[in-house]
This record gives structure tokens, C-alpha cells and sequence, in this order.
């Protein structure tokens, strides 16, 4: 291969990309059926939404309260920090395959595997944002005479949101790129292209990985705006100074 | 004003930091597709591994070798040192096995080979071949045919021979060219446990019509819409599945033993066909959707040139025994055994009297 060439197959590869999101293209292994277009990359893509929803649905479900619990406390900061650290470090294919090979395939198993990997992320975010609320602001609120529980809801929750809120998109990420394991373990996501080069070509495999990028730009995107509405006005001032 | 400036700015930060991090994310799902040689190569205690395939075994390898004849010593030559042969495969234990069986025979015959076992896909293997980082690898003639040279996959011819030199002409025309074919072949097979074929009297694939609506068929990713797969099965038997699922290779006896498929799709050469043959089953192709494909080794005319008449002669010679009884034989001891495609090859070696 000379030298000259190399920048080449780059370029030829990210057109030849667009060309299989926006129309169907042949393939020797289908016996003449062609493949791709918008239609397959919507259907799949919507595939990959669903799956990341409810994994991130069930994440935030275990996540947020274990991380306000113990944030509140102030306990279990080596469980929270620790569990969270060492979850980062699970290697996804071989959580998925554990998974599969256990439980079985199919959208449950797979939903499992993809909401531990988006639970460390928010669960420390989570515990260290609400321990950074300013004590004398905690002291405050229990001066005028609110309960636990409403401390937690009214004054910890809202300071921590932004916290919170990275670590939320942080898993996102992280969830809807690993989406794309899918079709390993019964559900067929954006990653069908990614990993049947044999049926879509190279073309099927760079359009299924920009997919993807694109995906989790609307999932950090539509978080971004979640967490301007959710973060309190007086927080987004102090923000801002 | 000017902080309003300053959210747009780190939005774009955001956006770009988010990118490369999906991208790199979904490029590493990319090339570590297959998650099979991860959980095959568990690499239990080295030692122990070998001594129980060898028990187990015993010696059908040495046994297998009627078709082959016998298994010529490999009579290292100092002359090809100084050639470096880098031999391929894809990732699935068969291949990985004869990726290994290759190189560990080059290497007795004085050549300075290597393996890369990792190929995802044969148009990843071809790829790298013709761009010289591998020297040559394993490819089953009849993937060759449909999968790079367009055939349909009742055009393929079921004599060895036949398929091989068809394969080759067309290999030739791209600088490449291809061995003579092992004694074993290998086709995809619709797998399912004698249970469920003696409840609905299954014998071949055209019994499943009127069945197979109600039948789960699991197969690879790819299966589902490869013409050798169930695109085949769709438009050559006209049979409609209640579902298909995508699985990874590695998962296709386990989805059947949990009761999650019905139908399976298989290898004629997985051990566990005959060593669980009260277990499961395979339907006889009655159509011929998938092609019986014996293995060509595919190596670039360059290479073969460059590294000389042995090179040929010893993947020939190493090849000889590969019957389907010993391929079936050597897969066991990877797939059930847990034996690293090394050392399975190694043992074939040895115990074929390829080597001391």
C-alpha cells in the first residue's frame, strides 16, 4: 500500500458510509436482497432508543436512591466510590456474555447487563453531589424544622442536580454506545451493522458506527436540555458568576 | 450577554467529547465482534488440559488418517529461516485451531512463522491477506465461493475437487492462489434436540413445513440475512420461522439445552453431534441451502513464491490427517475440553507424528 493512497480508503470509506444510511446497497451473501437504506437504519436505530432507554430507566431506578441514601448519611462513601470505580472496570463483552450464557438472550438479560454498566457512573455522581452540598446549608434546613426526608428532596436533590446529571449522561453514553453488542445476545441494534461486515460491507460497518456517535449526541443533547429544566434558577445564577 | 456566550461554547466541548467517545466505544464493539475465542479460551491449568485431551482422546487423530495416508514427518529445512510467515484465521475455534495447526507446522519446517487468529469476518481475512499482513489463511471453499465470488449456494459444486479449483481461478485473477483442500468439510446445519424432532417427526428441513411457524430459529448475527442461512431457508424451503433470534456462535448449543430455541443453526463439525448423539440432532439439507465447504488454504502468489516449495508442501502434508472424525475430535478438545487452540494443535501435531 503506498503512502500516497492511505488517506484514501478513509474518505471512500465515510462516503460509501452515507450512501448505505440513505439507500439500499447490494451484498454478495444475501442471494440479491440488498441491505442498509433508511429505512433498516431507522428500524434498527429505533431498536437501539428502546433498548437504552430501559436500561438507563433501570440504572437510574437502582442508582439515584442508593446514591441519596448514603450521600445523605454520609456513610458508605467507600461502598458508593468504590462500587462505582470498580464497575467502571467491568469489560462489557464479557459482562454481556456472562449474562447471556446465565440467564439466556433476549431483551431482559440484555437490559440487565447494559443498566450495571450505567450504574456506576450515576451512583457515585450521585453520592458525591449530594455530599458537596454546603453543611451549613443541611443545618439550615433542619433549623427550620424539616424532616429528613424533605432535606433530602428539597434541598440536597435539587443543589446535587447537576451532579447528578453528568453522571446520568456520562452512563448514556456509555449504554448506548454498548447497545451496539446487541444482536450477540437477541436483539438486533444499529450494531447487526457493525458486526455482520460479511453481509454490509465495510460501508455497513463505518454508517453503523456513525449511527451510533449520532445517537448518543441526541441522548446528550436531550439530557442537556433535561438537566437546564431541572437545575433551579439560583443554582443556574451562581452558576453563571 | 456574555455568559450566555460561554454554554454554546461548552455544549461544543460536550458534543465533541461525547463523539469520540461513542465512536471509540462502538469501533472497540467492532473489532472485538465475536465474543467466542474470550470465552473458549478460558486457558484453564495448562498442563492438566493437555493430559486429559490426550486421555480423552486417545488416538483418533493417529486413527482418522486412512483418507490422508500417513503423516509425514516435517523435516525442518535451515533455508527458510529467513522467511517470516504471519498465518491468519478468523475467531471462531475451528479456525483458530487450524490457524494454529498451520503455523506450528511452517514453524517445524524452519520458518520464522507467527499467527494473527483474530480475523472478524472472511471479508476482514481476505482484507488483510491482500494487503500482505497475513501470509495465508484457512478459508472453507464454500464461503470463498458465495461469499467473494457471487455464487448462489446450490452453484456450488459438492465435489471437493471441483470446488477448489473453481475457487482458485478466481483467487488467481487477484494474485492470490489456493492450496488443495483438507479431507474434512464443513456445512452450517439446522441443530435441535432429538426431543423436538421425535415430537414433530422431523428427518430433513423440508419436514418443517406447516411446523415451522411455531419453531424459534437462533443463528448467528449474520444468519439472518445470508442466502447460506436463513434467507436460504426463507426463499429456497419457503419456511416462515415464529422468530429469529441472533446469537453469538458460542451460544449455539447453550440456547438449545436452556430451552430458549427450538431450531439452531449448527456445524457439521461440532464434537457435540457425535458426542451427544442422544441429545442432538441435525436435519438432513435436502435442498442444499448450505454448502458443504472443505478447507483451501488462500495465500498470495507473492508469498508462496517468496518462502519457497515448502511452504506448499507443509500446509499439504499437515493437512493430510484433518478427516472429519479428527477435526470433530480437535474441536472437542477447545469447545468442551477448554484446551487453547495451541495446544490443541500442538497435540494434533505430535500425535498425528507431524512431530516429535
Amino acid at each position: 500500500m503506498s503512502a500516497a493512497l492511505l488517506p484514501h480508503p478513509l474518505f471512500a470509506g465515510f462516503a460509501g458510509a452515507f450512501e448505505f444510511i440513505f439507500s439500499k446497497q447490494e451484498s454478495s451473501v444475501t442471494g440479491g436482497k440488498k441491505v442498509g437504506g433508511f429505512d433498516q437504519v431507522l428500524e434498527l436505530a429505533w431498536t437501539q432508543i428502546e433498548v437504552s432507554v430501559l436500561a438507563l430507566a433501570v440504572a437510574l431506578l437502582i442508582a439515584i436512591p442508593l446514591g441519596l441514601y448514603f450521600g445523605h448519611k454520609g456513610a458508605g462513601e467507600l461502598l458508593a466510590v468504590g462500587l462505582g470505580n470498580a464497575g467502571r472496570a467491568i469489560p462489557e463483552l464479557a459482562l454481556i456474555a456472562f449474562v447471556a450464557a446465565i440467564i439466556g438472550v433476549g431483551i431482559v438479560p440484555l437490559t440487565g447487563a447494559l443498566a450495571v454498566l450505567g450504574i456506576p457512573p450515576i451512583l457515585t455522581n450521585t453520592f458525591v453531589g449530594i455530599r458537596q452540598v454546603d453543611r451549613a446549608t443541611v443545618d439550615a434546613a433542619r433549623g427550620v424544622g424539616m424532616s429528613e426526608f424533605e432535606i433530602m428532596r428539597k434541598v440536597e436533590l435539587p443543589i446535587a442536580v447537576p451532579s447528578i446529571m453528568t453522571g446520568i449522561r456520562g452512563a448514556s453514553v456509555n449504554i448506548v454506545a454498548t447497545a451496539t453488542i446487541a444482536p450477540l445476545v437477541g436483539v438486533v441494534t444499529l450494531g447487526d451493522f457493525i458486526l455482520g461486515e460479511n453481509v454490509y460491507g465495510v460501508d455497513g460497518v463505518v454508517a453503523g458506527a456513525i449511527c451510533t456517535a449520532i445517537l448518543a449526541l441526541i441522548f446528550e443533547f436531550a439530557l442537556a436540555g433535561l438537566q437546564r429544566r431541572l437545575t433551579s434558577r439560583g443554582l443556574r445564577l451562581q452558576e453563571a458568576q | 450577554m456574555r455568559f450566555n456566550h460561554r454554554k454554546p461554547l461548552m455544549a461544543l466541548v460536550m458534543l465533541i467529547a461525547a463523539l469520540t467517545l461513542a465512536v471509540g466505544n462502538s469501533a472497540c464493539g467492532g473489532s472485538s465482534s465475536s465474543f467466542s475465542s474470550e470465552s473458549t479460551e478460558a486457558e484453564p491449568a495448562e498442563t492438566t488440559g493437555t493430559e486429559e485431551g490426550e486421555e480423552t482422546g486417545e488416538e483418533e487423530p493417529a486413527e482418522g488418517e486412512e483418507e490422508g495416508g500417513e503423516g509425514e514427518a516435517i523435516a525442518s529445512n535451515p533455508a527458510n529461516a529467513k522467511v517470516s510467515l504471519t498465518i491468519g484465521s478468523k475467531n471462531f475455534p475451528e479456525q483458530e485451531i487450524l490457524g494454529e495447526i498451520y503455523t506450528q507446522a511452517l514453524a517445524a519446517a524452519g520458518y520464522k512463522a507467527k499467527s494473527d487468529l483474530s480475523l472478524g469476518s472472511e471479508t476482514v481475512a481476505l482484507k488483510t491477506l491482500k494487503s500482505g499482513q497475513i501470509s495465508g489463511y484457512p478459508e472453507y471453499a464454500s464461503t470463498a465461493l458465495t461469499s467473494f465470488f457471487g455464487l448462489e449456494p446450490e452453484e456450488v459444486p459438492a465435489d471437493a475437487t471441483e470446488a477448489w479449483e473453481k475457487a482458485n481461478a478466481e483467487f488467481e485473477k487477484e494474485g492470490l492462489e489456493a492450496f488443495e483442500p483438507t479431507p474434512f468439510a464443513s456445512a452450517n446445519a439446522v441443530g435441535l434436540l432429538k426431543t423436538t424432532a421425535e415430537k414433530y417427526n422431523l428427518k430433513t428441513i423440508s419436514d418443517l413445513e406447516g411446523v415451522s411457524e411455531k419453531l424459534s430459529l437462533y443463528g448467528s448475527p449474520e444468519c439472518r440475512q445470508r442466502i447460506d442461512c436463513l434467507a436460504g431457508l426463507e426463499k429456497l424451503y419457503g419456511l416462515k420461522f415464529k422468530e429469529f433470534k441472533p446469537v453469538d456462535i458460542s451460544l449455539r448449543y447453550k440456547v438449545l439445552e436452556q430451552g430458549q430455541a427450538d431450531l439452531s443453526i449448527l456445524f457439521t463439525t461440532d464434537p457435540q453431534l457425535s458426542a451427544e448423539k442422544e441429545k442432538f440432532v441435525i436435519l438432513e439439507d435436502d435442498k442444499e441451502v448450505f454448502p458443504a465447504g472443505n478447507i483451501i488454504f488462500v495465500t498470495s502468489k507473492k508469498v508462496a513464491e517468496g518462502a519457497g516449495p515448502d511452504y506448499e508442501k507443509t500446509i499439504l502434508n499437515v493437512q493430510g490427517g484433518l478427516t472429519l472424525p479428527v477435526m470433530q475430535e480437535l474441536d472437542a478438545r477447545v469447545e468442551l475440553e477448554k484446551q487453547t487452540p495451541k495446544e490443541a494443535a500442538a497435540s494434533y501435531l505430535e500425535e498425528a507424528g507431524y512431530v516429535e
